[in-house]
């Protein structure tokens, strides 16, 4: 296949010594492989999040993700806005639905964005990298590229929130969304198909604010991955695979619970799969190991 | 109570459902609502709403102003549209919950040492500074938003998890001193205060 080229937007938690950085790692080497290039979008912004409402309000929250989509119209006119965060893709796709929707927000946008000389179409597709792999690529032909099939591990597709409501992944449902087990069994790993907290909420950004409200919820998730026999728990967004990793010890402490699930993105099994090597696929970057995982790249 | 509740109330007063369709974010939908429940129902913060999705919509039908504003309850919304997705009248449920309590917030009678309220002016004056999100520099803010002795004594219950971000590379301490950021912050604060004078003057608030 040709090479495939898209304007990426990364977000804040996948620059260098962000929390997830090891996600941008494993991304790039999966890319690699596909042969894909990412040109990120010039001197990009944060999109506010879930949680940048209250600060923000509507306009000035709209108007953050407009500026990323005219700093790609300028820089990449003819490629997909594409990005590897739930968040970023969402906020980005709402702007695009809101200015579409409202002549007058279109304007008003547009005259807040001229103060630095900028002008916005939002009329891109704006795509979740979980899209491209899916709709460009297809299971088949990512298959075609595995080296090193994760044979013998069992795996819970953890999809969460964003990346699946209210946009989600077209020929999907809300409830039960396949697509993360289909990238588990393309790669050669067992997927948990009865996995009951596929599409449960971790808390988002309140498991900053009220954690213990969230660390019920998310210890829902893990003890359910446990119940359906999973080694480990995939997931495509970067809130819920730290949200599911790193308060495991607290929730132990609380709850009596032996949780130590490691907690990758599609993005690490892939580039394990791949062949790529230990640091390449971003392993480095569990706080819960995945020996399994480990043990394929041959550390 | 600032002056801009004060002119509100007398703007709106005995009408609670047009001061919301005027000045909340997709507040024009709220009259769609038909009390099924199912937003309620499928919140994964549900049980600690004072008053569910379903309840608030029909309190501002009901006029009562105070019990929606000043109720802590659209702070729980964790933005997992759950609601949204499920709703059969296709309310945008989530948003409505974000407008109310920005809305409450800008009244000035929002619950203040409500966590998120000030866990997302945080989160907010985070990542205007520079552009982007500075992870470090916001979890210390959280940590002490409720003074030092409370901010010490949640730094050590969170000094495993830090250490392991650490370890990870998953954060840097360099972060401290600047870290990432736009290089155009001039210009996206330009965008931000035009975009604020813009959205003030439509709902009002006066000198901003």
């Amino acid at each position: 296949m040709a090479k495939k080229s898209y304007s990426f937007y990364p977000g804040c938690s996948s620059q260098k010594a962000a929390s997830a950085s090891n996600y941008q790692v494993s991304v790039d080497a999966m890319c690699n492989v596909l042969d894909i290039e990412l040109n990120e979008i010039p001197d990009w912004n944060c999109c506010s999040a879930s949680i940048g409402y209250a600060g923000g309000g509507e306009l000035p929250r709209l108007a953050l993700s407009a500026r990323n989509m005219a700093l790609s119209e300028q820089a990449h006119p003819n490629q997909d806005i594409v990005a590897t965060c739930a968040a970023c893709w969402l906020s980005t796709k709402e702007t695009q639905e809101r200015l579409h929707g409202d002549k007058d927000l279109m304007a008003e946008t547009n005259q807040a964005l001229a103060e630095a000389g900028l002008h916005v179409k939002a009329d891109k597709k704006i795509r979740h990298m979980v899209e491209v792999l899916i709709e460009d690529f297809g299971y088949d032909e990512l298959g075609k590229h595995v080296k090193k099939p994760l044979e013998g591990i069992k795996i819970a597709g953890y999809v969460g929130c964003q990346t699946n409501r209210p946009f989600g992944i077209a020929g999907e449902s809300f409830e039960n969304p396949k697509y993360l087990d289909k990238l588990i069994t393309t790669m050669g790993a067992e997927a948990c198909e009865t996995y009951e907290k596929k599409v449960s909420c971790c808390g988002g950004a309140l498991a900053f604010s009220e954690p213990e409200k969230s660390q019920a919820l998310i210890k829902d998730i893990i003890e359910s991955a446990y119940d359906n026999g999973a080694d480990m728990i995939v997931t495509p967004c970067p809130v819920c695979q730290m949200n599911v990793e790193v308060y495991q010890d607290q929730i132990n402490a609380k709850h009596g619970t032996k949780f130590k699930m490691p907690t990758v993105y599609y993005s690490t099994l892939m580039s394990v799969a791949y062949g790529k090597s230990y640091k390449e696929s971003g392993l480095d970057g569990q706080i819960i190991p995945a020996k399994q995982l480990e043990k394929i790249t041959g550390k | 109570m600032s002056d801009y509740n004060t002119q509100m109330v007398e703007k709106f007063r005995g009408n609670f459902l047009k001061e919301v369709e005027a000045n909340v974010e997709e507040g024009d939908w709220v009259k769609m609502c038909m009390q099924c429940g199912v937003c309620s129902g499928s919140c994964p913060l549900g049980p600690h709403w004072e008053h569910p999705p379903q309840e608030i919509f029909m309190l501002i039908r009901a006029n009562k102003r105070d019990e929606v504003l000043k109720s802590d309850s659209t702070w729980m919304c964790t933005s997992c549209y759950n609601c949204i997705a499920r709703c059969p009248r296709g309310l945008p449920i989530t948003h409505i919950m974000h407008g109310l309590a920005t809305y409450a917030k800008r009244l000035g009678i929002a619950p203040t040492e409500q966590p998120t309220a000030k866990f997302a002016q945080l989160f907010w004056n985070n990542l205007t500074k520079t552009g982007r999100v500075n992870e470090l520099k916001l979890g210390l803010q959280l940590y002490f938003m409720n003074g030092i002795g409370e901010g010490i004594k949640t730094s050590l219950k969170m000094k495993d998890i830090g250490l392991g971000m650490l370890k990870t590379k998953r954060m840097s301490p360099m972060e401290l001193l600047g870290g990432h950021g736009c290089k155009d912050a001039k210009g996206l604060h330009a965008i931000l205060k035009k975009a604020q004078e813009i959205e003030a003057a439509k709902i009002g608030i006066h000198g901003a």
